[in-house]
């Protein structure tokens, strides 16, 4: 898939209903209820995770946002990508 | 008061008529859930006596029982989302086999069903293809030794076993549904052709396959251990898909007499009653071998099947020389 | 039996084991309605190793394929590991923390750590120190209602602990001296009738410890992250419980302190324990 293709693919949280979320300290314990695995996520994973929504938002709108709300300042657009597709196989991401 | 029997029959009983739990005592319904447990059963005998009336014990038990299998099936379609994810790819569906279908199409089979392992049914033309896809998605092999591996790429109706590394599930990929050692060629081809499609990229066996599978599977892939539970699979597939078409498509696929063996002895266990054989009262005797403390009874009824059963799988020559490689491999007392 | 809400029930090929409980469970209540909710098993796997170097097998309702047998000598620590593989592997309706568990007032003290680490010897101790003991291997939390239930069976002390425990605790009873078992001596004491009396009395979670035995006396707190994993870990059936078992576990990390506490002797342990029941 090219770089240009990627950009456009809306990523989205699941929602709530489909996630239960608890910050328990640095970390935050999330339980998926469509396969009953729990993950233990540490930062930004929930701030991205925030950020997205249920509405969705593509790599560069992401970025923007996380940019904006938390601070959180990486410009490696592959590596958040990469971190994206892996929370897509656990399903805690879908992409549209 | 009347001696109550403690072996599968009794499971079998409250199965076919739940209001029957009525009449049992401490002592008899300990006996049940032993029997269900060791059946894997106890899913499925709490789905069926909901609301009937029985000790708060026991109805603690069955809630349990009843919690339990609702996240085994939450797990099982997750398993099957994930096969579907790797093989997708590859323009493949996955065909579901088994407890993973039932609850996927939300048969009465599959109302409180253990579920163990994920199974499906692939061509085998594809099976290499298959199985490089789900070593990239994680799955790793359940490391057999040598000779299984051989025995097992040659002669069986299924890749040998896979386990995800993440998840610790099975998965078991196959190609058609009896070995292909086995006297008997089904038509796995048919199998997939016909295969009903539950939503996108997932289907199962149709509604006569479906019961042609579970009547195989009881009969030829195994000694008739978990008989008990195989046989309600059919005797509800039976109740919800009927019969039409079921003896035509079972001579089809060769499996005329194991599907028509399946049927009595479903009926006989759990439904109206039938008419049997002298073979099909041994089959019974073997399925209901189990004592009210959950213990395998009858070995040597047992013993019977499990060296029929691998008759069945292989030549006579071959099985000697099986049985013999096991055997020095197994150095188990 | 029934302990706390789990009723059991132990068949056995030889009478010797049964026997022993029957001693030892004397003062035990039969299980709810007379059905058990688990049924142990230990038999002989050949008919003639009833009697020939008898070994028992553990079997029942829930059983690991490739467990290795004990000498008929050992029939009772054999139950005693029968009865845990039922409730590892079986139990679905408290959230099972691999944990100690004593209580005052209404409060509960957890403990939990790997063998050896001196969580059945400290909660055997402050049963003598004015704390209702509750268990030793098991603590139950219903999901329902965050409250522990008690799991009084025969305490398990081994080796070194099993002098410490005889010298502090004068008159309480004890199961036969085991020795040569697959942990080394083990000898069971059987838990005073005010904590089988009280077994029914559930408790609220307080205070979580993680004791370690022969080290210089330190005490840190444990952040709620860290607790969290290592709590999962120490369940046997927090994945099958599934959001329940998310739901009590984040709901008793999130509300009680936990705290890494490293003790040379049991003197200082159990000062320490009292110092941080007095701080809360």
């Amino acid at each position: 898939m090219r770089d240009s293709d990627k950009n456009d693919l809306l990523y989205r949280a699941a929602p709530p209903q489909v996630l239960c979320v608890v910050p328990l300290d640095t970390f935050t314990a999330i339980y998926h209820r469509a396969s009953g695995i729990t993950h233990l996520v540490a930062p930004p994973v929930p701030e991205i995770l925030t950020a997205l929504g249920t509405a969705g938002s593509t790599l560069d709108q992401l970025i923007a946002r996380l940019g904006d709300e938390y601070d959180l300042l990486d410009g490696d657009v592959a590596a958040l990508a990469a971190r994206l597709d892996e929370l897509a196989a656990a399903g805690l991401v879908s992409t549209i | 008061m009347a001696r109550v029997v403690s072996d599968g029959w009794l499971l079998a009983r409250i199965l076919r008529a739940p209001g029957e739990a009525a009449t049992l005592d401490a002592g008899g319904w300990t006996a049940l859930l032993a029997i269900a447990r060791a059946e894997q059963m106890i899913g499925t005998l709490a789905w069926r006596l909901q609301g009937t009336a029985m000790p708060p014990a026991v109805a603690r038990i069955l809630g349990d029982a009843r919690a339990s299998h609702d996240h085994g099936r939450t797990l099982a379609l997750w398993e099957a989302e994930a096969a579907r994810r790797a093989l997708a790819p590859l323009g493949l569906r996955v065909v579901l086999l088994k407890g993973t279908a039932f609850v996927a199409a939300g048969l009465m089979a599959g109302q409180g069903r253990s579920i163990g392992d994920l199974d499906i049914l692939v061509p085998h033309a594809h099976l290499d293809a298959v199985e490089h896809a789900l070593l990239a998605a994680g799955w790793e092999w359940v490391k057999p030794d040598l000779y299984d591996d051989a025995y097992y790429r040659r002669w069986m109706h299924e890749l040998p076993p896979l386990i995800h590394r993440d998840r610790d599930r099975m998965i078991d990929v196959h190609h058609t549904i009896l070995p292909l050692t086995a006297r008997i060629t089904p038509d796995a081809a048919a199998l997939l052709a016909n295969a009903m499609p539950l939503r996108d990229g997932v289907a199962m066996l149709s509604r006569t396959d479906v019961i042609v599978h579970a009547a195989a599977h009881l009969f030829a892939d195994g000694d008739l251990a978990g008989g008990m539970r195989n046989l309600w699979d059919v005797h509800c597939l039976l109740r919800e898909f009927g019969v039409e078409g079921l003896v035509e498509r079972a001579e089809h696929h060769g499996l005329a007499d194991a599907v028509g063996r399946a049927i009595r002895l479903a009926a006989a266990l759990y439904g109206d009653g039938a008419t049997l054989s002298p073979g099909d009262r041994l089959c019974l005797r073997r399925v209901t071998a189990r004592d009210g403390w959950g213990r395998a009874t009858r070995p040597f009824t047992r013993l019977g099947f499990y060296i029929r059963s691998h008759w069945l799988r292989m030549p006579p020559a071959m099985l000697t020389r099986h049985l013999w490689t096991k055997w020095r491999g197994a150095g188990r007392g | 039996m029934r302990i706390g809400p789990v009723g059991f029930r132990v068949g056995s090929d030889w009478r010797t084991p049964v026997r022993q409980l029957e001693m030892l469970y004397a003062g035990y209540p039969k299980p709810e309605d007379d059905v058990p909710d688990f049924t142990v098993r230990l038999f002989a796997a050949r008919p003639w190793r009833r009697v020939i170097r008898p070994a028992v097998m553990l079997g029942g309702d829930f059983v690991l394929p490739d467990a290795a047998p004990l000498p008929l000598a050992q029939g009772l620590l054999a139950a005693e590991m029968a009865m845990n593989l039922q409730m590892a592997l079986g139990q679905r309706h408290y959230l099972l923390l691999h944990a100690s568990a004593v209580e005052r007032d209404g409060r509960v003290l957890l403990m939990t750590g790997e063998s050896g680490s001196g969580k059945s010897t400290l909660a055997a101790l402050l049963s003598r120190a004015g704390w209702r003991f509750m268990g030793d291997e098991f603590a139950l939390i219903d999901p329902a209602t965050g409250l522990v239930h008690a799991f009084p069976r025969l305490v398990s002390l081994k080796n070194a602990a099993i002098d410490v425990v005889e010298a502090a605790l004068p008159g309480a009873r004890f199961g036969p001296l085991l020795e040569g078992t697959p942990k080394g001596a083990i000898r069971h004491l059987v838990p005073g009738a005010a904590a089988v009396a009280a077994m029914d009395t559930p408790g609220t979670p307080a205070l979580l410890l993680f004791p370690r035995f022969g080290f210089a006396p330190d005490v840190r707190p444990v952040a709620p992250g860290e607790v969290f994993v290592r709590l999962t870990q120490a369940s046997t059936n927090y994945v099958a419980l599934g959001e329940r078992g998310f739901d009590a576990l984040t709901q008793l990390v999130r509300s009680i302190p936990a705290h890494a506490i490293d003790y040379p002797d049991t003197t200082t342990a159990l000062a320490q324990v009292e110092a941080l029941w007095r701080a809360l």
